[in-house]
């Protein structure tokens, strides 16, 4: 009985994968910017959490921070179509792909069965003739997503894993600023998707049978998690934080070139890399410090004083953070005080 | 009348599909009907913002090329940042072609406006100020182009910056002229840029009045080819409210003009007036760095002609009050370090030199003495520089 009940089950999925809708192409495709999310047809239901056929969710092994919010990731490759793999930099997507990710905060992070509310929807566009992002923001209820080019700022709330409740003014960014982040010499392109940071060892090849990415090589390169010890030592997960947190501006062709300031994990030159560098368009973000990095002295680095700040003319990043993260701080912390003081001149 | 038809069809088409004005008045929601409005906007396009005092709390930014933004007047339309809460600056550019025109930024956190990889770009007719006066608190640069070719910076005021009031990095062909700059640490700043003209300038009451330098471990070094040129550079005296570790920090309260690190800057018919520490001051980086494509050293550096009164009378830096007393109360209005090549002075002007020999040399070594810098042998200066037609405002 139980073995027919399983049968039974296992054909009603089926079928049900069948009838699973397509996504919108068009939308995905033609020029212009749908109004509501609902529109690309990316889920099924209201609440964008059951997906529609070749929408798959994903995670990354260091994912950026932004103010604690809980992040769902999907992906989707148009029918026929697979991504190129390739060990550097992020994948190149076909044509009519697109990247949705999700923010939202649980009531409370104490509380694995607290509800998720959706602030907005970040949605990346592969067109053909380059990536188009554009921000949706969910309505109260939790039913539509709205197109907010101009971006928006709005109250959120919750009560964090030690029982304190944070309020806030969280910042939907504009769709200039979402170029500013994704910006690689003058075109748009997508952060997290990458070899290395999609790589936990079964992810990739979850890729290759979902039918959406190429191949799935052994010797693919793989970045540690930020927060897991097991994955990597304190250098290696400091440095995939500062790649994920901060190289997306600060590289040699992001918005940042100009601060000489390089935090991507393949960066050669310690100077670029922040240490014993000198600021130099930094105004008060120096916080009266004289160097990014003071190696084994972070308490006399600006890096982790730009962290450590919540005014918009000191923090870093300038965009997509009201709150400290904690965390994130400790590990940069350990990082740079593990590192051989160097002889400055200070001691 | 057939002809008459065609011709009014065609003006409507001219006007209608070439140049739209979208207007932006103050109000509820400023923010997002502005911030609309510079996303909106198509090339060729202006984004005209009405009078009144706009209350906003998050950066604005514009990122499509040809569109001009202006305003009623820099006293007439106040973006007001007061109350900012996030980016880290008031208005941030990075399309090229844009003109920003008659208006004010108050307040910023961060920087007033900055523009990247934004060729073309003009600055006209704009105040940025933060109310309070110099306080280490402000924003650190009030107009801030970088890395773009063709900048075009004038008839702007800017007060309070605590780093640079107008401040031009990592940039190509750039004309700073008719601004007003006073109570910032640094008035106007070049920085490792190349052909500048920065000139008819009223600059005062700053830390430091112009500089010209060039810095270490940048993707554009090796700065060259500026021209500071009938200024009016006096009383830059304020007491540097920089935050430590930024280079203006360093600049002594009381400099006119400094050439650090830069080759071939001319500086002529200025009008230099009591500046405590120095009219001129041409100086080496002096900060130890590791990156064999950088030169320290100032290079080609010529002052002729200018008007100088009444300087070095206050010098802000260390054995400076001793300097002058050995010196009968005063140094030299023209000091130098001693570090560099082809250093001339062809005006009637004492010049002071340290005697230093190498950069990042203690000034315990100094051997300051008088130094004549009078030569026939002067470097060849650069051209005026020529900003294309296409720029409205480039030819007036």
């Amino acid at each position: 009985m139980i073995r027919l009940i399983a049968v039974l089950l296992a054909w009603l999925t089926l079928a049900g994968l069948n009838d699973v809708p397509a996504v919108n192409d068009a939308a995905i495709m033609d020029d212009g910017y749908p109004r509501q999310l609902s529109d690309f047809a990316f889920f099924f239901d209201d609440h964008a959490q059951e997906p529609n056929a070749r929408v798959h969710a994903y995670e990354l092994n260091t994912p950026l921070f932004t103010d604690y919010a809980v992040k769902q990731r999907w992906v989707y490759v148009p029918p026929g179509q697979r991504i190129a793999y390739a060990p550097d930099g992020t994948f190149e997507f076909p044509v009519g792909s697109a990247l949705i990710k999700s923010f939202g905060y649980p009531a409370d992070f104490r509380d694995p069965d607290s509800p998720v509310r959706l602030l907005e929807t970040r949605v990346m566009l592969r067109r053909p003739d380059g990536w188009v992002a554009l921000p949706y923001v969910w309505n109260a209820d939790g039913t539509e997503a709205v197109l907010a080019r101009a971006g928006r700022r709005m109250p959120a709330s919750f009560i964090d894993a030690d029982g304190e409740t944070r309020e806030f003014s969280y910042r939907v960014p504009n769709q200039n600023q979402c170029k500013g982040c994704h910006q690689r010499d003058d075109e748009i392109q997508p952060i997290g998707p990458s070899a290395r940071n999609l790589n936990n060892g079964t992810r990739l090849a979850q890729w290759v049978d979902w039918g959406i990415l190429g191949r799935s090589p052994a010797d693919a390169p793989r970045i540690a998690v930020w927060d897991d010890p097991a994955t990597g030592t304190l250098d290696e997960r400091a440095r995939a934080y500062l790649d994920v947190n901060c190289a997306h501006c600060h590289r040699r062709n992001g918005s940042a070139s100009n601060s000489g300031l390089f935090l991507t994990y393949e960066e050669p030159d310690s100077v670029a890399r922040g240490i014993l560098k000198r600021p130099v368009a930094a105004g008060r973000g120096s916080g009266g410090h004289d160097f990014n990095i003071a190696p084994g002295h972070a308490d006399r680095s600006i890096l982790v004083h730009r962290m450590e700040s919540d005014d918009p003319g000191v923090q870093m990043p300038e965009l997509g953070r009201e709150l400290l993260h904690r965390e994130g701080i400790e590990l940069i912390r350990r990082y740079i005080d593990a590192m051989p003081a160097a002889n400055d001149g200070q001691g | 009348m057939k002809l008459l038809a065609a011709a009014t069809l065609s003006l409507l088409v001219t006007t209608s599909a070439f140049a739209a004005i979208h207007n932006v008045e103050a109000g509820p929601d400023a923010q997002e009907r502005l911030q609309t409005a510079l996303i909106e906007a198509e090339p060729g396009d202006t984004v005209q913002i009405g009078e009144g005092r706009f209350e906003l709390t998050d950066g604005l930014s514009l990122d499509v090329d040809r569109v001009t933004v202006a305003g009623a007047g820099a006293d007439a339309t106040i973006l007001d940042f007061t109350n900012q809460q996030g980016a880290g600056e008031g208005l941030y550019v990075t399309s090229d072609d844009v003109v920003l025109r008659d208006f004010a930024i108050e307040n910023t956190t961060g920087d007033g406006i900055k523009s990247k990889d934004a060729d073309r770009i003009t600055y006209t007719g704009l105040r940025v100020e933060w109310t309070g006066g110099p306080s280490p608190d402000n924003g650190a640069y009030g107009i801030y182009p970088v890395e773009s070719t063709h900048v075009l910076v004038q008839n702007s005021i800017v007060r309070g910056a605590s780093d640079a009031g107008i401040y031009v990095g990592q940039s190509d062909q750039i004309v700073v002229r008719h601004n007003v700059v006073e109570q910032n640490v640094a008035g106007i700043e070049i920085e490792n840029s190349y052909n500048a003209d920065v000139y008819e300038n009223a600059v005062s009451q700053n830390t430091g009045g112009i500089l010209v330098f060039d810095l270490p471990n940048l993707p554009q070094m090796g700065g060259h080819s500026v021209r500071v040129f009938r200024n009016a550079i006096a009383d830059n005296n304020t007491d540097n409210f920089a935050p430590e570790g930024n280079i203006v920090a360093g600049v002594p309260a009381g400099t006119g003009i400094m050439v650090m690190a830069n080759r071939n800057v001319h500086i002529f018919e200025n009008a230099l007036t009591d500046n405590g520490s120095a009219s001129v001051m041409i100086v080496a980086y002096r900060q130890p760095f590791e990156d064999e494509n950088y030169n320290p050293l100032p290079r080609d550096v010529v002052v002729r002609d200018n008007v100088q009164n009444n300087a070095g009378y206050a010098p802000d830096f260390a054995g400076g009050a001793e300097l002058a007393a050995a010196m009968g109360g005063r140094i030299p209005p023209i000091f130098w370090d001693g570090n560099g090549s082809g250093i001339v002075v062809n005006e009637n002007t004492p010049v002071l030199s340290l005697g230093l020999t190498r950069p990042g040399q203690p000034v315990t070594e100094a051997r300051p003495a008088p130094a004549d810098l009078r030569s026939d042998s002067v470097p060849t200066e650069p051209e005026a520089v020529v900003l294309p037609d296409s720029m409205a405002f480039a030819n007036e």
